[in-house]
């Protein structure tokens, strides 16, 4: 009998915070609402996901919006989580990453009156975006550019690298824009270029990712951009063993290998989210392709405390100047 | 009052594994308050996002398709005694040769293409299942090890096949099969539950239930099974042949599980896809277990699994993933132990 009173005792005790709290307004809440899928990585990937989240928590903060997010637990469970989304009172559902495409499509058809906005949209040429859907891309060539030209500026031997990550369209283009930065600057200069694979297994292959860098590094090589994922691991593991320098990728990689990561292509996805959040907010909500270069703030490079003893300061004036040339369309960044 | 002893029985069944699901609801509060949310509102966001919303009934129903079809291969087996751990495998490779099936012969009509899809699944499975039966019944390697490592090279092949052979570019699926292997959607006959993509695949796996459940308990086959799984012993004095009857149990067990593919080929995506039976074969086991491998059980349990599956994204807004998966799994872990109370108190009041 004692053990049921134990467990009358407990369940009295877990009443305790339901009468105690929230008996405020969740009705009144009349702040518009946004809401965010993430991708089956989710939170915590401390790049593209996160990025994402920092958007909308800015914009929380300094925009006055309601916000809630879901992590699909199942691949299947994305388009779900979008029609609840969209059936409830969210005006505007993000959708984080390239997967999201097919899903927010079907879904954006069937809720007219509710907005949408996936990143890393892959267009089809085929298929139309639905209106009410803004496929975010971002420039990946003109930050490529940029980190090329650093690369290209700072060599030794006159000889770089790039590691790509799976070869395909979306990778050619950080390779494109690093190629044209590097020459642009350095027409003479030898620039090595590697692929881990042709499958999805060659973003997460560090093993393969040294391997690359290393023979790169032996014919010469003594900075690596890499695109690849956590296959760019190898390519600092390396990097730290032949004690040469490696661009980051996505976000600042910085504490990936403290001293040895010269700096990082950034491509801000939260500066994307918070601006179609105020794009909403303000009724300028447009669908369609958006994409995200240098003008945009989309792309970039870090430059902080961090980094700044290891590049010297005509190299950041010269490549600020090549900055302000591409937003002013002086230059064009090829992405093929 | 006196009521039938079976009904009295049902009644004590449902209440206790009812009384399970509280307790573990309690319980998972305790998690819900340490992520700083209110467990009332939570519930209440969870049943009123299940059942009190077409959508959420329909996406319980798709949910719950492929754990049922899998949950009576995992459950046949135990009948029999067989530990058939291999059912992911089994799903993987039916749901391929489906695919593979479907997107080949594109100028059959519906009338033959559907049939000729389901038998490709089935197959698959029962061909994937084949091999650790015949491992059982020749040499008595354990099924449980080799299933296991069967799952694995299911994957790996499957993932070559796709990759190398199959795969439309920058996907890691198929190209669709044939419009005329396409199972209809529920939505078409119940309007309110537009937008699931639950489907006929459903009222498959009710058939094959009803089916299970008169092979098992009405043909000398089901007799016989029954009988192996009790005692093989007395069986074998009886003069069964045990090693047959294995291996058929393993086959169709199998070839069940492939059938599990169905609801998102045939039914959903169209498409072969790396990795899209999420862990299926795995769950069905317990679904199995909670449904006491009674293929009407199973409903049940499919049912409630699939409502906790769609309840993880309705109140993903208030709780984070983990704690919902805490939730699960509590639900799980006390529906399972209470079928041993149940047992012994239902025995008490059959003496």
């Amino acid at each position: 009998m004692s053990r049921n009173k134990i467990l009358i005792f407990f369940t009295l005790l877990l009443m305790i915070p339901s009468f105690s709290c929230k008996k405020t307004d969740k009705l009144k809440d009349t702040r518009p609402a946004i809401a965010l899928v993430f991708d089956v990585g989710g939170r915590g990937d401390k790049s593209f996901n996160d990025s994402a989240y920092n958007g909308i928590e800015k914009a929380k903060k300094e925009l006055n919006v309601q916000f809630d997010y879901i992590e699909p637990g199942e691949g299947a469970d994305k388009e779900s989580a979008l029609r609840q989304l969209a059936s409830d009172k969210y005006g505007l559902i993000f959708g984080t990453g390239f997967l999201f495409t097919d899903d927010i499509n079907t879904v954006a058809i069937d809720f007219p009156d509710k907005k949408f906005a996936c990143i890393d949209y892959s267009v089809d040429p085929n298929k139309p975006i639905p209106p009410n859907v803004l496929a975010i891309k971002f420039k990946e060539e003109e930050g490529s550019f940029l980190v090329g030209a650093i690369a290209a500026l700072m060599t030794k031997t006159n000889t770089i690298g790039f590691v790509g990550g799976m070869d395909m369209p979306l990778i050619h283009k950080f390779e494109a824009g690093y190629l044209a930065g590097a020459r642009y600057v350095n027409p003479k200069i030898n620039v090595l270029v590697g692929y881990a694979g042709v499958t999805g297994e060659a973003f997460k292959n560090p093993a393969k990712g040294k391997e690359i860098s290393l023979s790169q590094i032996s014919k010469g090589a003594d900075i690596i951009f890499h695109a690849s994922g956590s296959t760019g691991l190898g390519v600092f593991e390396a990097a730290r063993d032949k004690k040469i320098y490696a661009i980051g990728v996505d976000s600042d990689q910085y504490y990936e290998a403290p001293g040895y990561i010269l700096t990082s292509m950034v491509k801000n996805v939260d500066v994307a989210v918070y601006e179609t959040v105020e794009d909403y907010l303000k009724g300028s909500f447009k669908g369609g392709l958006k994409e995200f270069g240098l003008k945009e703030g989309g792309v970039g490079y870090v430059y902080d405390e961090h980094n700044k003893d290891l590049i010297p300061q005509t190299v950041i004036n010269k490549v600020e100047e090549l900055k302000k040339m591409i937003i002013e369309g002086r230059i064009k960044v090829p992405s093929v | 009052m006196k009521l039938p002893l079976w009904l009295k029985e049902f009644f004590i069944q449902v209440s206790i594994t009812l009384l399970s699901i509280l307790i573990s609801f309690i319980v998972g509060a305790v998690f819900i308050v340490i992520a700083g949310a209110n467990p009332i509102e939570v519930y209440l966001k969870l049943f009123e996002g299940i059942f009190l919303n077409p959508y959420g009934l329909a996406q319980m129903i798709f949910k719950a398709t492929p754990l049922i079809i899998a949950g009576l291969s995992i459950a046949l087996g135990f009948r029999a005694g067989l530990f058939n751990i291999g059912s992911e495998g089994q799903i993987i490779v039916g749901g391929f040769l489906c695919a593979y099936v479907g997107f080949t012969f594109t100028n059959l009509n519906s009338f033959v293409l559907i049939p000729l899809c389901l038998i490709a699944a089935f197959v698959g499975g029962a061909i994937w299942a084949g091999i650790p039966a015949i491992l059982r019944v020749k040499t008595g390697a354990h099924e449980v090890i080799t299933t296991i490592m069967m799952n694995f090279i299911a994957m790996a092949l499957t993932n070559y096949f796709i990759t190398y052979h199959f795969h439309l570019p920058e996907t890691v699926h198929t190209q669709s099969i044939s419009s005329s292997a396409f199972l209809g959607r529920l939505d078409h006959f119940i309007t309110a539950f537009k937008g699931s993509p639950a489907n006929m695949s459903f009222v498959i796996a009710i058939l094959l239930c009803v089916i299970c459940w008169w092979v098992i308990s009405k043909t000398p086959y089901g007799y016989e099974t029954r009988a192996v799984g009790f005692n093989p012993n007395a069986a074998k004095t009886a003069g069964i042949n045990i090693n047959r009857n294995l291996f058929t149990t393993f086959l169709i067990s199998g070839g069940l599980s492939g059938l599990a593919s169905i609801n998102f080929i045939m039914g959903y995506k169209h498409y072969f896809e790396e990795g899209f039976s999420q862990g299926v074969g795995f769950m069905a086991i317990a679904v199995a277990l909670v449904g006491q491998n009674n293929p009407f059980g199973i409903i049940f349990s499919a049912l409630l699994f699939g409502a906790l599956s769609h309840g993880t994204l309705v109140i993903n807004a208030l709780v984070p993933k983990d704690i919902i998966q805490i939730l699960e799994a509590l639900v799980i872990f006390f529906v399972i132990s209470s079928n041993i109370f149940a047992k012994k108190y239902l025995s008490r009041i059959r003496d």
